[in-house]
């Protein structure tokens, strides 16, 4: 069944590098990922590729098959002619580590910057109630496996390198969006944030991004245009403008949790009384200490009043180690029935909540 | 101007770092060119034979049956043939001023600034990038951060402006129901209403319309019949890009009827009166 097809691939690292003729059997049924495992296993068996599940959810094998980012484990040979021959490259936009890995830790710095969720300040956690319809365009963006297919594709950042400090990239375009949306996330800036620390405005919808997305998110009708909407309603919109100073309120109907702060945050605070609304709200003996993002700073002390934040955080136990300093390898000499937890044995999860000393890095700065 | 409470500090990237030193530009194998190539040859089609039309000043308007071109509508300018202007005829009638310069702009603009005409064009004519995964024919880019591109934020107004010319539009149509007799129904009602009904189309599927109908709700389980009305439009919107280069077709064919029907070149086959 199998027959002889042609492949060149990339092989170098930073220091530079070629395409390298390969001739592999492929057989019916199999991706490219499997024929670099072929490969792997004949003739090149320092060929460096990342991968994970083979069923295109873990995102870790994105490389550029005919010039084309892809996932390897999703791309079938059959899609292919016989006779063609099969271009395998890594990631372009992105340092080269080594072979087909390259260092995607751009994105990874993206994340970073990009606000989390924030929770309501007056519904603790456990009794967060949404419904279906209002969370489902969030839902949508939930299915990013990660792969950074998009990001890699972006020509903003692509071709124009120099951008990347400035443009975090659909992925985080889509997030931004997923919280914007979300029914109950406190935060009122995002689409002010996604337009002045983002870079939204670099995108010119193009829609590459969406063309790549091995999830089949739609990235810029469903997140980029409504967030460009979102900033237009904000930043460009006279009659919202001229709304918000006679009837001094932000354009965007809010839940009860999150009007009484979010509309502190988009006139400039003193407006209004909402920022005093929720400081003797329900708030059950600190037993949540919503740590992030709320601008309440009232609210947000009380909350953390029952937090311990000088608690002694126990230190766990360090693995069993045999006589050599090692690791048992087997289970046999081993005293317990698994593998040892990294955390320590007696780490137990989830963490109870008393023992959480999370602290959102924004809690503590002042308002505006 | 909005303050946003705190800003994340900004690591840079790690960057520094080479990237695979891939020599071929780009390795696609697919024909990647082809739909830039038609997209040019299409819209460079479609605003030529729209140039000359605007500029002819004749055979927009169908006396006997009252069909009026889309091009010519309003009429606004003092050469106006009477029966093509509801809005009075208040611009001289220079070569330069368009007939219908009181809509015209606003429908460039609307097309110019929409999202899947924006795309079309910059991958097409700008080459910014001509396909996926295809270099950028451009040194810098800058996107849509600054002034002129800046600009296409202006999308949602010339929506507004647009919805009331497919107003126009709709009464031109409506309006065309007539023959000497009084009431008649030809061919030319039919082009015309299938016009309108799909400028209508495109027009609701815009992206600042599904926006404005219910996108920028928070809390669709609160608004009910806006939920209704966002699904609805978001149904058409993925046809956004079918339905801009339908209305181009449908315009021009209209367009191009009208001027056949009012130059004695065709008759209008009349099925009533
Ligand atoms: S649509 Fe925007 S974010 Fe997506 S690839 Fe194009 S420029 Fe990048
Ligand atoms: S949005 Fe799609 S292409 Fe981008 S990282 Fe997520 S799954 Fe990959
Ligand atoms: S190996 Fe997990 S996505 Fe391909
Ligand atoms: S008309 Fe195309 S997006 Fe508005």
């Amino acid at each position: 069944m199998g027959s002889k097809r042609q492949f060149r691939i990339w092989r170098g690292d930073e220091t530079g590098g070629d395409l390298k003729d390969y001739t592999v059997e492929v057989n019916e049924g199999e991706v490219v990922l499997d024929v670099i495992h072929r490969l792997q296993a004949t003739e090149a068996p320092d060929l460096a590729c990342r991968w994970n599940c083979k069923a295109g959810k873990c995102g870790s094998c994105s490389m550029e098959i005919n010039g084309k980012p892809r996932l390897g484990c999703m791309t079938r040979m059959s899609t292919f002619e016989e006779s063609e021959t099969v271009t395998v490259t890594p990631l372009r936009t992105f340092p080269v580590i080594r072979d087909l890995v390259t260092d995607v830790s751009f994105n990874y710095e993206k994340a970073r910057e990009t606000p989390a969720f924030a929770p309501p300040a007056d519904v603790a956690p456990g009794d967060y109630r949404m419904e279906q319809v209002d969370v489902e365009r969030s839902q949508e963006f939930r299915k990013c496996i990660e792969c950074f297919l998009c990001q890699n594709v972006c020509h903003v950042i692509r071709d124009h390198d120099e951008n990347k400090p400035a443009f975090s990239g659909p992925r985080y375009f889509i997030r931004a969006a997923e919280l914007d949306m979300h029914p109950l996330d406190a935060r009122t800036d995002r689409r002010e944030y996604a337009q002045s620390d983002m870079g939204l405005g670099f995108c010119n919808i193009t829609k590459c991004c969406t063309e790549v997305c091995p999830e089949h998110i739609k990235i810029t009708d469903n997140g980029i245009i409504p967030m460009k909407e979102r900033v237009v309603d904000r930043r460009y919109d006279p009659l919202v403008w001229l709304g918000n100073k006679i009837f001094r309120r932000g354009q965007v109907p809010q839940t009860s949790a999150t009007s009484g702060h979010s509309s502190g945050a988009v006139t400039s605070g003193g407006t209004h009384g909402g920022a005093h609304a929720h400081g003797g709200g329900p708030h059950v003996g600190g037993v949540h200490s919503h740590a992030g993002g709320s601008h309440d700073s009232a609210a947000e002390r009380q909350a953390q009043q029952g937090v311990n934040w000088h608690r002694e955080v126990p230190h766990p136990t360090a693995p069993a180690v045999d006589a050599s300093g090692k690791l048992p390898l087997t289970e046999l000499t081993f005293n317990k029935a698994a593998a040892p937890s990294p955390f320590g044995d007696d780490v137990t999860f989830p963490l109870p909540p008393e023992h959480l000393n999370f602290a959102h890095p924004q809690q503590d700065e002042p308002k505006h | 101007m909005t303050t946003t409470s705190a800003r994340t500090p900004r690591p840079q990237p790690r960057g520094g770092r080479a990237r695979a030193a891939i020599a071929a530009k780009t390795l696609r194998t697919d024909r990647w060119w082809f739909a830039p190539l038609i997209t040019v040859v299409g819209l460079s089609a479609w605003v030529i034979y729209a140039t000359v039309r605007v500029f002819m000043h004749k055979w927009y308007w169908v006396e006997q049956y009252h069909y009026l071109t889309p091009f010519y509508s309003p009429c606004v300018t003092d050469r106006c043939v009477e029966g093509s202007s509801h809005f009075g005829q208040f611009l001289p009638g220079w070569w330069i001023i368009p007939d219908a310069a009181l809509t015209l702009p606003f429908l460039l603009l609307f097309r110019l600034t929409c999202y899947y005409y924006r795309k079309a064009y910059y991958r097409s004519f700008w080459l910014s990038p001509p396909a996926c995964a295809v270099p950028d024919g451009h040194q810098s880019y800058s996107g849509e951060t600054r002034f002129p591109l800046l600009g296409q934020n202006l999308h949602r107004y010339f929506f507004y402006a647009a919805a009331i010319i497919s107003l126009i539009n709709t009464w031109d149509a409506i309006l065309a129901f007539h023959s000497p007799e009084g009431f008649g129904f030809g061919l030319g009602n039919i082009i015309l209403l299938v016009n309108v009904v799909m400028l209508w189309a495109y027009t609701i599927s815009c992206h600042s319309c599904r926006h404005i109908i219910g996108g920028r709700l928070k809390h669709f389980s609160k608004h009910p019949m806006r939920y209704k009305a966002w699904t609805g439009v978001s149904w058409l919107n993925v046809r956004h890009m079918q339905l801009a280069w339908i209305t181009l077709g449908t315009l021009a064919l209209t367009d191009f009827y009208v001027m056949a029907v009012a130059a004695g070149w065709i008759n209008d086959l009349r099925f009533i009166n």
